[in-house]
């Protein structure tokens, strides 16, 4: 059998990409290239989902390039031209396709609860709720306006607090608040929080989290909203309970002081 | 098998204008190479005018790249004709347009065209042993229609307010309304009449593809014995007919939109930068999710619509270059079908955070892991025709084994995005970006240039030359993965697309040097292709001349001449068995040709499945 350097490099070309492929993952966090840190309850209960979909994709990822790899290796190398005839094998088939789709509904199964706890199921006693909110946020091209209501919660009137770009809110406090666009969409993304959702014009839509550690976290809009949407940045501000009601305090009276 | 023989091709003849006539009758020039009817000359026209459309998308992924890298400095080469007010650097506007247009261009001008324009024209004829197309005027008519939109669509970069810029998925109401993006003047109803003319061209290739398919089959052409290439072609009309008429629909309603004010996609008391546009002050009614749910109903059809016939290229080049039948024919047909009809089911995986109703979504959820069992089973099959085979490693074979790698990196990455929960962090992050171009770059592109080197001696009579595809494969294949391996992790870690300068946030400010990797690799595959084009071309006119069955295969456009005249046949054709019988034991030759009976009874190795 003669030796074929060009078969030897092209099943190390093939064979680089389960390698670099997983080894690209496992250095991913050194790089800062992974999750960032999560700050809200919810956080870490979606990283744990991607991990458990993380495993079973790379165990399937890096059996099947392997086979494949092997394949390549092992079946390109024969001179007598000899094949296994065969047209399939029924068992296989059926395995191959069962086990799959159990592992799947498996998978979708386990999304449901985070979903509904994230997007369905909404603090139903106070502070805030869906028909009380904390705040209403409104997107617009290219910015981020935060209303707080008045004191007797109301957003529309006078006493309404208008903040540009800067959200505050209090820490381990479930905030609920009304997502709404003013003209196209956008998306309001805060990586730490793992939150995303879309504002659309003409919906208010209800959104919660609660964060649980201080700290200003990047809000990014994440729908394409025009040419300036890449700088529509916001900063979400996670404040002590007493700071926060202190900030809020203090807006108030700048309002009635400019009245 | 079935008993029932489907009508010879020679009998029936709907056009009326293949067989009557060609035998002793010389087209003029016009005729025969510009509004020629010979399925084999439109597929070859679908062929370049895409590869140069691939060209100009491929440009324009350049500038993107060289932004994100190198964000507001002078572009070079392109910058200058790109952004010639600003001496070649980018505008934000500019950028929007770039990615825009490079969605679009890839999607509706390369990768549609070329799959199913391209090989859909040339091998279906050919592979079903008929002479021509059910409808060979109206193929003819089919290419032609594609002009207009190609014409509309460049021009569309210099319409007033410059190119579209609402994405290729034009979400209202910033594709609707006139003040929400200086791309949203002239350039997006250009946008959308030329989609029209796209999508309508579209149709008339797929009406083309059903009929000749399930009409035109030479005696013994059984459906079960048609190859995987065709039933991927087959499939991918059918998904063409049902959705497309909604995309036109939908374009037509955002047309009206624009410039009839009927907004149907702007809901009541809109207001953008200040000014209420007319439909808005109205009690307009409308909903931007409208819009949405029509555009997907359509385009997530269509991104199977951009692998079906991949795959079946890369089954059938799997199969002849591994001396060995498919493994799992049936199974590998079904699953393609089970992708198809899933794939109606789904489109709400792309509007998990549109403002949908959420339970909704958990619904589509569903339907869309299910998607995966039967892409499973096709990597499984693959592998399975892999095993116990003889593999030659010549281009074709290198470029459909990177296929079967990279599908499996594509379709694995689509597990999270189906999922809702962990779907809200990496929805429209670079993980996705990294997705679509595993499946539909470093899938359907690599199966094309596959498909190239495999049917290239069937277009032209010519080989290719081996050294210089090998060389661009091993280039195409490092570099492609050097461009979108990494957009997984810079996705996992946040980064956001359509993002003309992602480093002004802290989150992102970091990325930067991976960008700079990624772009270069960009860049140095763009070169690359240089020896595809070296070896395309000039294989054309010096390539070492073969004749009908260079690569021993078994399927039926290898008994016709390379290339083959016009009604494509020269003798009278009889199918005896399925178009995989490679290595039947007890044959002299290690293939048995559709046209030629096993005759000594094969011993299967295995339990057998051939139906
Ligand atoms: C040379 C190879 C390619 C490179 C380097 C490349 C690069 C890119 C980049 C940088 C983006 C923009 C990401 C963002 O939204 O910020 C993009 C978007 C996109 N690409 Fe590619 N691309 C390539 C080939 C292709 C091909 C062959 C297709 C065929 C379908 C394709 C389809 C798309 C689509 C659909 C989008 C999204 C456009 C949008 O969201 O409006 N790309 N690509
Ligand atoms: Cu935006
Ligand atoms: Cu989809």
């Amino acid at each position: 059998m003669k030796f074929n350097l060009f078969r030897v490099f092209v099943v190390l070309l093939f064979l680089a990409v389960p390698v670099l492929g997983v080894w690209t993952f496992v250095d991913a966090e050194r790089w800062k290239m992974w999750f960032p840190e999560g700050v809200t309850t919810y956080a870490g209960e979606i990283d744990f989902l991607f991990d458990i979909i993380l495993w079973m994709v790379a165990i399937t990822f890096v059996g099947t390039e392997f086979l494949l790899v092997w394949a390549i290796w092992r079946f390109s190398k024969k001179e007598d031209g000899k094949v296994t005839y065969t047209h399939g094998n029924h068992t296989l088939e059926v395995v191959w396709s069962a086990v799959p789709a159990l592992l799947l509904i498996f998978i979708a199964f386990s999304q449901m609860g985070a979903w509904s706890t994230i997007k369905m199921n909404f603090p139903d006693e106070g502070p805030y709720t869906v028909d009380a909110p904390m705040m209403e946020v409104i997107a617009g091209q290219f910015d981020w306006w935060v209303r707080y209501p008045d004191e007797e919660g109301n957003f529309r009137g006078e006493d309404v607090i208008d903040v540009p770009f800067d959200i505050h809110v209090p820490v381990n406090t479930k905030v609920v608040f009304r997502l709404k666009s003013r003209d196209v969409l956008h998306s309001f993304f805060v990586p730490k929080f793992r939150l995303k959702q879309d504002a659309v014009p003409g919906m208010s839509i209800p959104v919660w989290f609660e964060a649980t550690e201080t700290g200003s976290y990047d809000l990014i809009c994440a729908e394409l909203c025009g040419w300036g949407h890449y700088k529509m940045a916001g900063r979400v501000h996670v404040l002590e309970e007493q700071e926060y009601e202190d900030w809020l305090s203090q807006k108030r009276s700048e309002l009635y002081a400019n009245d | 098998m079935s008993s029932h023989a489907p009508a010879t091709p020679l009998g029936i003849d709907p056009a009326g204008t293949v067989h009557s006539s060609h035998e002793h009758h010389e087209l003029g020039f016009w005729r025969r190479y510009i509004f020629s009817t010979d399925h084999k000359v439109i597929g070859l026209q679908f062929l370049f005018t895409g590869l140069v459309m691939l060209l100009f998308g491929g440009l324009m992924a350049m500038a993107i790249r060289w932004q994100l890298a190198y964000p507001w400095t002078e572009m070079p080469l392109v910058g200058k004709i790109l952004f010639p007010e600003t001496g070649g650097v980018a505008t934000p506007e500019g950028y929007t347009m770039l990615f825009t247009m490079h969605g679009t261009l890839m999607i509706f001008f390369v990768i549609i065209p070329l799959l199913t324009g391209t090989f859909g024209n040339f091998l279906i004829p050919l592979m079903l042993g008929a002479p021509d197309m059910a409808f060979p005027r109206l193929n003819m008519i089919g290419y032609w229609f594609w002009w207009p939109g190609i014409v509309l669509i460049l021009l569309s970069f210099g319409a007033e307010g410059g190119g579209p810029a609402a994405g290729w998925t034009s979400y209202p109401p910033l594709s609707t309304i006139e003040t929400a993006a200086p791309g949203s003047l002239q350039g997006q109803n250009l946008w959308l009449l030329s989609l029209t003319f796209v999508g309508v061209s579209s149709m008339m290739g797929a009406i083309n593809y059903v009929t000749t398919i399930v009409k035109m089959r030479a005696p013994g052409m059984t459906y079960f014995r048609m190859p995987l290439s065709i039933w991927g072609l087959f499939i991918s009309a059918l998904l063409q007919l049902f959705a497309l008429p909604v995309l036109t629909a939908a374009g037509f309603m955002q047309l009206f939109d624009r410039v009839l004010d009927t907004g149907f996609f702007t809901p009541t008391n809109t207001t953008i930068n200040g000014l209420t546009p007319e439909a808005g002050e109205l009690a307009a009614g409308g909903h931007p999710l409208l819009w949405q749910h029509l555009f997907w109903f359509y385009s997530h059809p269509a991104v199977y619509i951009m692998v079906l016939p991949a795959m079946g290229f890369a089954s059938d080049i799997l199969s002849v270059n591994a001396r060995k039948p498919i493994f799992g024919y049936k199974p590998m047909a079904y699953s393609m079908a089970g992708i198809a009809g899933l794939g109606f089911i789904v489109w709400g995986h792309h509007m998990f955070m549109s403002g949908m109703n959420p339970a909704v979504g958990l619904v589509f959820m569903t339907a869309t892991v299910l998607i995966a069992m039967p892409s499973a089973v096709k990597v499984f099959n693959w592998l399975g025709t892999l095993w116990g085979s003889s593999i030659r490693l010549n281009t074709s074979m290198l470029f459909a084994l990177a296929f079967v790698s990279m599908f499996i990196i594509g379709g694995l990455s689509g597990i999270w995005m189906a999922c809702t929960a962990v779907d809200i962090y990496i929805h429209d992050t670079y993980i996705i970006v990294a997705h679509f171009h595993y499946v539909v770059f470093a899938g359907s592109v690599l199966a094309i240039f596959g498909a190239l080197y495999h049917w290239f001696p069937k277009m032209f009579g010519r080989m290719m030359n081996e050294t210089l595809g090998k060389i661009h494969f091993v280039g195409t294949f490092i570099f492609t993965n050097g461009v979108f391996y990494m957009m997984h992790q810079l996705g996992i870690a946040g980064l956001m697309r359509r993002t003309a300068d992602p480093y002004a946030y802290e989150t992102f400010a970091h990325m930067q040097p991976m960008n700079q990797f990624i772009s270069i690799c960009a860049f140095c595959l763009l070169f690359w292709q240089v020896f595809f084009v070296i070896n395309f071309f000039g294989s054309m006119f010096l390539g070492k001349r073969v004749g009908r069955n260079p690569w021993k295969a078994c399927s039926l456009e290898w008994v016709a001449p390379s290339p083959p005249g016009h009604g494509n046949f020269d003798r009278e054709l009889a199918v005896h068995h399925g178009p995989y019988e490679y290595g039947v034991p007890g044959q002299r030759e290690d293939y048995c040709p559709q046209t030629v009976e096993i005759d000594a009874a094969p011993t299967p190795v295995e339990e057998p499945v051939l139906a």
